[in-house]
C-alpha cells in the first residue's frame, strides 16, 4: 500500500481494530444452520441478468436458489425473512484480496515464488472476513502479493468466517497464480538488504520468459518419461517433481489462471506478447490502471481487467490512472471488475462500483456487474454465482437501500443459504462481547498476582509474581524488522 | 552440586578411586558434591565400582501402568527395576531405603526440551521447541529450496549433549528423569534423542538416539532469503519430502543398474530425511494454534509421514478433529499469557479466549481419546512444568491423565515404552520419590533415581553453584528471554 494512503487510513483501521473484538460471536451462532429452506419475501430483487423484480420473493433450498419471482410461496417449515423495502442482490465478489491469509502474503525472497501456495495458509478466523461480510462480500480471490514477476499460487474462497480452512475454497474453481509487473517487482520503492534480480523492466520480461522456457522443458521431460514408461522401458528414473515449475505447466495447459498485477500500458502489452510467444493466456490484468489505453489489445488477448474505481498518483506508475478506466474498458468490450486489494475498501465495493456511473456513465446494472457477475466470469465461476438465477448458489446480500446509494447498509449476508452476517444480531451481541473481553483482560491482569486473602487461605499457597516471560511464539511468527515491514507493505500493494 | 547429593554405595577406598575416574569424566561440581555427601545409607555394598542395588520398601507405589500399591517395595539393580510389589524379596546386597510415608512414581518425562544442549548455537530458551534462529550465525542468503535453507536434519541431539549443563540437575530436581532433547533453530533443526537426565558421560544418558525428526516453519526473517513467508516454508518442506522420495527411488534404480543411467546427485538432506522415514522416526509438525493444528493434520496426511503435532495450545477447540486425525500430540504446557503492558485495545477476543482456555486443552484431548504428552516448551524453571500441569488439572484434567502425559504416554509416543514410563519389572530404574501426592500443593520431591542412581533433592536450593560462581547457561537464557 502506498504510504500516504496508509496514513490516511490509520484512523479508520484503528477503529476497525477496536471493532474487531466485537466481531467474534460464537461461530455456531453466526452460521445459522436452518432447515435448509428459507424464503426472502417482499424485496426488490436485483438479479443482474434478468433485471429487477419489485416485491419479489426468493426461495433458498439446500444452499441454492430454488425459485425467484413475484409469486413464490414458502413451503411448510421454511424460515421466512420479510425484506419489505429492502434490496436483495448477488453477494459481492472481490477479484483481488489479501485477507484470510496466515502469515505474509508475499514469498518475496525470490523472483519466481510459484511454489508458495495461498491454499496452505488460509485463515478462516481473520476478522477481516467478518468485516467484509458486513460489507456484503461473499467471495474473494485471495492473491499472493506483488513482490515477484511470478508469484505464488492463489485461490478463490467463500468468506465462511470461522469454518475449517478446508471449507473455504470455492469448489472446483480453477486455481490461479499471481504475476506482477512494474515497480514492486523491481523493488523500486523500498530497498531490501540484498538486491534481487530483476532490477529493470527488461529483467522482468526475461524472468518470465526464462521461467516458462524451463517449465516447457520440464513438461517435455515428463512427457518423454511417460512415453518411455508406457512403451515398457525398464529402470527409468522419473524426473524430479518441481513445485516451482508445476504450476507454470498448469498455466500452459490451461488449468491455472494468471492474475497479473500491472499498471502501465507498455508492460501490459509486454506480457501479452510474452504470453503469445510462450503459448499461455492471461486471465486478468489486476489494477490495470492504464487499461483504458490498451483495451482493444486486452480484448484480443482474451484478458479481463480488474481495476480500482478512482485511485491514482500514489506512485509513479499510477500517475496516468483515470477514474473512467472501468467504463472505458467496459465500452471497448473488456470484462471488467472493480476490486478492493484492501480489507477496508472491500467493505464498500458497492459504492466503488457506483462511481463508474458518475465517471463514464455506466448503467446501474453495468455498475453492479463490476462487483458481481463480471468478477465471477473472470474467476470462471459464473455458472454458480454472480447473479440471482434458479440453481445458482444462494450467495446473497440484503441491503436496506438500493446498493448503489451511499445510504445502503448491509442487513444480512448469506453464503450457500446460511446467514454469515446479521446486522441486528451483531448489534445485539456487542455489549456482551465487550464485557467478555473486559472480564478476560481483568483475569489476565490478575494472573500471577497474589490472590485475595480469602482465596489465599483456600489455595494454601501464595502465588509468586511471575517474571515477565516471552509469550510462546506461534509457529508462523516472524521478526518484525524493517525488511519484513517492507514485505508487509507490499502485500497490499497497489 | 551443593543442593543435591548423589549418594553412592562404595566403600571409602572405592570412593577415592571412583572419584578419580569420575572427576575426569564429569564436571568438578559433581565431584565436589560427592565429597560433601559422604555415605548416608545404612547398608549396601557395591560389588565393584558401579553396580547399584537399592530397595525402597514400605512405600506407596504408583506404577502408572497398573493399580496403586499402597504399601510395597521396589527393587533396583544395575539401573533396572528388578522387582515391584507387596511381596518382594530384598536381595542382601541392596541398600534399603525406608519408604514409609513416601510415594514412588515413575520418573517424569519432558517430551520436548533443549536440556543438555548447551552448544552456542543452541543457546535459546531452555526446553524450547524449534524457536529462534540460530544465534551468532551470520544471515545467509538462500535463493530457493535447492539451497536447503536452515536445514540440518543430520544434527542428532545425543551427539551434542553436555552433561555439565546445569539445567539437567534443575530438571531432575523437579522430578524429570528423562527428556526428549531436540536440536532447535531452523526448518529441519535435527533429530531428537530420548535422554536420561543423569550426570554421567553423555553416552550413558542416551536411551534412544534418533526418536524424532523435527520440523518448524521457520522463516528467514528478512525479505531477501528464502523462505520469507509461512507459505514459502510449507512449500519448502513439501519439496524436501518429494525430493527425499525421489532420491530413494532413483538410488534404488541406480544401484541396481549403474551402467548407462544418469547418476542421481547426492544430497545430504535427502539421504538423512530418507533414513529418518525408513527408521519410522516420529516427524514433529508445528501445531501452535488452531490454524496450525488444521495444517498439521492436512500435511501429515498429504506427506504420508508418521507424524505428531506439537504445541496444540488451542487444541481445546479442535479435540475431535485431532482425535479423528489419530495424530499423537505434544502439548506445550508453557501456557500463553498476556504480555505485561499490552495495549488492551489491540487485544482480540480470540487471543484472550486462547489465554484463558489453553490449560483446558489436555482435558479436552483426554475426553476425545487423543494420546498426548506434555513438554516444557521454553519454560526456564522446570518447577513451573508441574505448576502449569496443575492449571490443566484445575481446568478439568484428571490427575491420572496428567501423570500419564508425563510418563507412559510420551514413552509410548517416543517408542521407548518397553523401557520407560512406568514402574514395572525390567524397566529402567527412573523413579521419583515424594512425600505426598505429586500434584499436592505442599508435596516435596525427596529423591530422584535416574538409571538406578540416586539423587537427593534438597529443599533450600541456593541460586547458584558452590562458591557463588555464576551459571553462565542460565544467565544466557535470561538474556534471551528479556
Amino acid at each position: 500500500m502506498n504510504a500516504t494512503r496508509t496514513n490516511a487510513k490509520m484512523n479508520a483501521l484503528r477503529a476497525l481494530a477496536i471493532l474487531a473484538v466485537f466481531a467474534l460471536l460464537p461461530l455456531a451462532a453466526r452460521a445459522q444452520d436452518d432447515s435448509g429452506i428459507t424464503l426472502i419475501k417482499n424485496a426488490t430483487i436485483i438479479t443482474i441478468t434478468h433485471g429487477r423484480i419489485e416485491h419479489g420473493s426468493l426461495l433458498i433450498r439446500d444452499g441454492k436458489i430454488a425459485d425467484v419471482g413475484t409469486d413464490v410461496q414458502a413451503p411448510a417449515g421454511a424460515k421466512v425473512i420479510d425484506a419489505s423495502g429492502m434490496f436483495v442482490m448477488p453477494g459481492i465478489i472481490d477479484c483481488h484480496t489479501h485477507i484470510a491469509v496466515d502469515g505474509d502474503v508475499n514469498e518475496g525472497s525470490i523472483s519466481v515464488s510459484s511454489m508458495a501456495n495461498i491454499k496452505d495458509v488460509l485463515n478462516p478466523y481473520d476478522v477481516d472476513i467478518y468485516h467484509e461480510l458486513a460489507g456484503g462480500v461473499v467471495i474473494g480471490n485471495v492473491l499472493h502479493g506483488s513482490a515477484n514477476p511470478i508469484g505464488g499460487q492463489t485461490i478463490v474462497i467463500k468468506l465462511k468466517y470461522g469454518a475449517p480452512p478446508e471449507e473455504l475454497p470455492f469448489p472446483d474453481a480453477i486455481p490461479g497464480i499471481k504475476f506482477a509487473l512494474g515497480e514492486n517487482v523491481k523493488h523500486s520503492n523500498f530497498g531490501g538488504p540484498v538486491p534481487r534480480y530483476p532490477d529493470t523492466r527488461m529483467g522482468v520480461e526475461e524472468t518470465i520468459r526464462n521461467a516458462f522456457t524451463r517449465a516447457k522443458q520440464y513438461q517435455k521431460d515428463w512427457a518423454d518419461y511417460n512415453q518411455r514408461k508406457a512403451a515398457g522401458e525398464q529402470n527409468l528414473i522419473p524426473p524430479r517433481r518441481d513445485l516451482q515449475l508445476e504450476p507454470l505447466v498448469e498455466v500452459l495447459e490451461g488449468k491455472r489462471y494468471i492474475h497479473c498485477h500491472s499498471y502501465v500500458s507498455d508492460e501490459i502489452l509486454m506480457l501479452i506478447r510474452v504470453a503469445h510467444d510462450m503459448g499461455f493466456k492471461v486471465r486478468t490484468f489486476q489494477h490495470v490502471l492504464e487499461g483504458y489505453k490498451v483495451a482493444d489489445e486486452m480484448v484480443e488477448a482474451g484478458a479481463g481487467g480488474s481495476t480500482f474505481s478512482d485511485w491514482w498518483a500514489y506512485k509513479m506508475e499510477a500517475y496516468e490512472a483515470i477514474p473512467y478506466n472501468a467504463a472505458v474498458m467496459t465500452r471497448r468490450g473488456v470484462i471488467v471488475s472493480v476490486n478492493s486489494d484492501d480489507a477496508d475498501e472491500a467493505r464498500h465495493l458497492n459504492q466503488e462500483a457506483a462511481k463508474s456511473m458518475h465517471y463514464g456513465d455506466l448503467t446501474e446494472n453495468e455498475a453492479l456487474r463490476l462487483v458481481t457477475l463480471n468478477p465471477a466470469i473472470q474467476l470462471g465461476i459464473d455458472n454458480h454465482v454472480g447473479s440471482i438465477e434458479t440453481g445458482k448458489d444462494a450467495d446473497l446480500v440484503i441491503y436496506n437501500h438500493d446498493p448503489l446509494s451511499v445510504y445502503a447498509v448491509v442487513q444480512k449476508t448469506i453464503i450457500d443459504g446460511k446467514v454469515y452476517f446479521d446486522r441486528n444480531e451483531d448489534l445485539a451481541n456487542r455489549a456482551a462481547l465487550a464485557k467478555e473481553k473486559q472480564d478476560l483482560i481483568e483475569k489476565e491482569k490478575n494472573e500471577g498476582k497474589p490472590a485475595p486473602k480469602a482465596e489465599e487461605k483456600e489455595n494454601g499457597e501464595k502465588k509468586p509474581a511471575k517474571k515477565p516471560s516471552r509469550k510462546p511464539k506461534k509457529s508462523n511468527a516472524t521478526p518484525q524488522d524493517a525488511p519484513q515491514l517492507a514485505a508487509t507493505e507490499i502485500g497490499g500493494a497497489r | 552440586m551443593k543442593q543435591q547429593s548423589r549418594i553412592h554405595l562404595l566403600t571409602v577406598s572405592l570412593v577415592v578411586s571412583a572419584l578419580c575416574a569420575i572427576a575426569v569424566l564429569a564436571s568438578s561440581p559433581v565431584a565436589l558434591a560427592q565429597q560433601q555427601s559422604g555415605l548416608s545409607i545404612s547398608a549396601g555394598l557395591a560389588q565393584t565400582g558401579e553396580p547399584r542395588f537399592f530397595a525402597i520398601k514400605d512405600a506407596r507405589i504408583v506404577p502408572v501402568s497398573g493399580p496403586v500399591i499402597e504399601k510395597g517395595t521396589v527393587v533396583v539393580a544395575n539401573g533396572i527395576i528388578t522387582a515391584v510389589g507387596t511381596d518382594v524379596t530384598i536381595p542382601p546386597e541392596a541398600a534399603v531405603v525406608d519408604g514409609t510415608g513416601l510415594t514412588v512414581y515413575p520418573g517424569l518425562i519432558d517430551a520436548g526440551a533443549t536440556v543438555g544442549l548447551t552448544a552456542e548455537e543452541n543457546a535459546g530458551p531452555a526446553g524450547g521447541r524449534g524457536r529462534g534462529p540460530r544465534s551468532a550465525t551470520p544471515a545467509k542468503i538462500y535463493n530457493g529450496p535447492q539451497d536447503r535453507p536452515q536445514t540440518t536434519p543430520w544434527v542428532v541431539a545425543a551427539d551434542e549433549l553436555n552433561p555439565n549443563d546445569p539445567r539437567i540437575q534443575n530438571w531432575r530436581n523437579a522430578g524429570f528423569t528423562t527428556a526428549l532433547v531436540e536440536p532447535e533453530g531452523g526448518i529441519f533443526p535435527g533429530q531428537g534423542s530420548v535422554v536420561d537426565l543423569g550426570d554421567e558421560r553423555a553416552g550413558n544418558m542416551v536411551v534412544s538416539l534418533r526418536a524424532t525428526l523435527g520440523i518448524d516453519f521457520q522463516l528467514s526473517g528478512n525479505f531477501a532469503s528464502f523462505p520469507s513467508s509461512l507459505m514459502g516454508a510449507v512449500s519448502y518442506v513439501r519439496q524436501v519430502f518429494i525430493d527425499t522420495r525421489w532420491y530413494q527411488n532413483a538410488e534404488d534404480v541406480y544401484n541396481a543398474h549403474q551402467s548407462g543411467i544418469e547418476r542421481p546427485p547426492y544430497d545430504r538432506t535427502e539421504v538423512v530425511v530418507g533414513n529418518a522415514l525408513k527408521n519410522n522416526e516420529l516427524v514433529l509438525l508445528p501445531a501452535g494454534d488452531k490454524l496450525a493444528i488444521y495444517r498439521a493434520i492436512r500435511l501429515a496426511k498429504e506427506w504420508q509421514i508418521r507424524a505428531a503435532m506439537y504445541g496444540a495450545q488451542e487444541g481445546y477447540s479442535l479435540s475431535n478433529e485431532i482425535a479423528a486425525s489419530k495424530l499423537p500430540v505434544f502439548v506445550n504446557v508453557n501456557w500463553p499469557k498476556m504480555e505485561k503492558g499490552a495495549d488492551e485495545d489491540a487485544l482480540t477476543l480470540r487471543e484472550l479466549r486462547l489465554w484463558d482456555r489453553a490449560p483446558s486443552t489436555p482435558a479436552a484431548l483426554s475426553k476425545a481419546g487423543v494420546t498426548y504428552a506434555f513438554y516444557s516448551g521454553g519454560l526456564s524453571n522446570p518447577k513451573d512444568i508441574l505448576k502449569n500441569v496443575k492449571k490443566a488439572i484445575d481446568a478439568g484434567l484428571s490427575a491420572d491423565d496428567a501423570l500419564k502425559a508425563m510418563t507412559v504416554n510420551p514413552a509410548q509416543m517416543l517408542g521407548v515404552a518397553d523401557r520407560l514410563g512406568s514402574i514395572e519389572q525390567g524397566k529402567i530404574a527412573n523413579l521419583v520419590v515424594t512425600d505426598g501426592d505429586l500434584f499436592g500443593e505442599k508435596t516435596k520431591i525427596k529423591d530422584v533415581f535416574v538409571d538406578g542412581m540416586r539423587y537427593e533433592v534438597h529443599e533450600e536450593a541456593p541460586p547458584g553453584p558452590p562458591g557463588g560462581k555464576s551459571m553462565p547457561m542460565q544467565q544466557n537464557n535470561e538474556g534471551v528471554q528479556q
